[in-house]
């Protein structure tokens, strides 16, 4: 199977600066994919690189099997890209964009489709404005319009969702969901974590150029060591074999940070023994974004 | 193919749908030098023997806002794409360098062209200078059109803001136009200058348009028309090169 997305030993610097530095990934098709970081990591130029907007200083990147730069043109038909900018021709109305667009992929009489992505993205009443006179919100739906013109089985939306209301958020989601269980691969960069975690089946932390962290979510969450567990009890004062634990308390509920699950047993088991209830139990599991500031954290450290 | 008809056809629109600027404007120019010159001169200058000043002037305004247009469009528009950012829509599809390298280069010739037919058509209204050899006027309409538009490329790409794409236009191309005898012949100025002129690729565009009008010039046309293709086609190629290596557009 060849992979949607391959990229071999990548580097790029701009002089002395590194911003990105021997980067090795593969996405298969069909995964929803983030690219996580914080401002700066990367990732804008990773994805250059990818769409041919930036020159790799060395290693190779492939879409759907075509180098970007060697078969540019097979690369570029394969891939659907969003900017993060808001940018937009104000000589056109939303309708002429795209069929330009279309355009330049090569595909003529593309109305149906077109029709059919304004539909999806409910700008179809917006298809004959000036892009000058739509909204931001508008303005970014028509980006991602303008990415699918050509279908392509790959689609990169670089923060589709900065500085979107609420309810486009939620509707751009949804499209996006719906493309990828289309079957497009899709990949994205956000700052919203729990979108991502709720999305996404796999994840690449960069940061200062590097991929930090590569897994699916669930590993990455399960591989941060300790979580906690939440206990209200029958008494106010803890037994003395509970004092050596890790814990805190807060509002009558004590909080215990355990590494795994087989030390919620052993807890149990001490309460049983000193014969004290629990009134309330909660188990609480860390979320990507516990994950992340701890792994930005550790490369900081390190 | 396609691509490339597209990308022309955007870049037509373009230009198209702000007319009154791009087509107009300039023609309305380009008729106010003709009135104030010809009313200043008409009687006290006669360039070439047995024609008058306006006769002689008015092939060299056609062909100064063929030039200046085509210049600008390419220019222009390049700046404005990558200025407001949606040049990316151009780069992120499979149009090769050669096929952007067209599509502006013709866009830009047909608007010089538009203006230079525009501002004919106006002043025969006033003046009658008939065409003698329409074949010599095309030719070298089409080779200026395509060396000024390919000059606008390289201008609209190196430029990163407006300031340094109007100091090429301000302090290259417009010192070049009028010096290239749009208003004089070059034989009226002392031999300095007039061997200057001799490296002014835009005086063989002049020279060479008017002798299509009027069946005299400076210079052969034949050897003005070989000068002119060949800087056209030195500057296509520097052109093709930039475009091909990404400078300043894929960093």
């Amino acid at each position: 199977m060849v992979a949607a997305i391959e990229i071999h030993q990548l580097s790029k610097r701009y002089g002395v600066l590194s911003a990105l530095e021997n980067i090795n990934l593969s996405i298969n098709p069909g995964e929803f994919f983030a690219l996580l970081g914080p401002n700066g990591a990367g990732k804008t130029t990773l994805i250059s690189i990818l769409a041919g907007l930036t020159l790799a200083t060395s290693g190779h990147a492939r879409i759907m099997g075509y180098d970007v730069v060697a078969d540019y043109s097979d690369a570029r038909k394969k891939l659907g890209v969003v900017p993060q900018e808001l940018v937009f021709d104000p000589f056109f109305t939303v309708r002429e964009a795209l069929v330009i667009q279309s355009g330049y992929y090569g595909i003529r009489r593309n109305d149906d489709w077109i029709d059919e992505i304004l539909h999806r993205l409910d700008l179809a009443d917006k298809a004959h404005t000036n892009m000058r006179a739509l909204s931001g919100g508008m303005k970014r739906r028509v980006l991602v319009a303008q990415a699918l013109v050509h279908k392509p089985p790959v689609i990169i939306l670089d923060e589709p969702t900065a500085g979107v209301d609420v309810e486009l958020r939620q509707a751009l989601w949804l499209f996006i969901k719906q493309l990828n269980q289309d079957g497009h691969t899709i990949v994205l960069t956000t700052h919203y974590l729990e979108e991502a975690e709720a999305l996404c089946n796999r994840v690449a932390m960069l940061k200062q150029g590097k991929i930090v962290a590569l897994d699916s979510i669930r590993n990455l969450i399960n591989n941060v060591q300790g979580f906690s567990v939440q206990f209200r009890l029958s008494c106010a004062i803890l037994p003395p074999v509970l004092q050596g634990w890790s814990r805190s308390s807060h509002d009558g509920l004590h909080i215990f940070k355990i590494r795994d699950y087989f030390q919620i047993e052993t807890l149990l088991a001490i309460l049983r023994t000193e014969k004290i209830q629990v009134l309330e139990m909660q188990l609480q599991q860390p979320d990507l974004e516990e994950v992340f500031v701890k792994i930005m954290g550790a490369v900081e450290a390190s | 193919m396609i691509g490339f008809y597209t990308l022309f056809y955007k870049e037509l629109l373009r230009f198209w749908k702000v007319s009154f600027q791009t087509i107009l404007a300039p023609i309305l120019s380009s008729l106010l030098y003709l009135l104030i010159f010809s009313h200043v001169l008409e009687t006290r200058i006669q360039v070439f023997q047995g024609i008058a000043y306006t006769s002689f002037l008015i092939p060299g305004l056609v062909m100064m806002s063929v030039m200046q247009n085509a210049f600008a469009n390419s220019s222009s528009s390049l700046i404005q794409s990558k200025i407001s950012g949606n040049l990316v829509f151009i780069l992120l599809s499979p149009l090769s360098y050669l096929e952007i390298f067209l599509a502006y280069v013709w866009a830009s010739v047909v608007r010089g062209l538009l203006v230079g037919l525009g501002v004919y058509a106006v002043t025969m209204i006033l003046y009658e200078v008939p065409v003698q050899f329409p074949l010599w006027v095309l030719l070298f309409a089409m080779a200026g059109s395509m060396l000024l538009s390919t000059l606008g490329i390289i201008a609209g790409i190196w430029s990163e803001k407006f300031d340094q794409l109007a100091a090429f236009q301000n302090f290259i191309i417009l010192p070049l136009t009028f010096l290239s005898g749009v208003f004089y012949s070059i034989y009226s100025l002392p031999s300095i200058w007039q061997h200057l002129s001799h490296l002014n690729p835009f005086f063989y565009i002049v020279d060479g348009f008017r002798y299509g009008f009027l069946g005299t010039s400076d210079i052969s046309p034949y050897y003005s028309l070989s000068v002119v293709i060949s800087c056209a086609a030195g500057v296509s190629w520097l052109t093709l090169w930039i475009l091909k290596s990404g400078y300043k557009i894929r960093h």
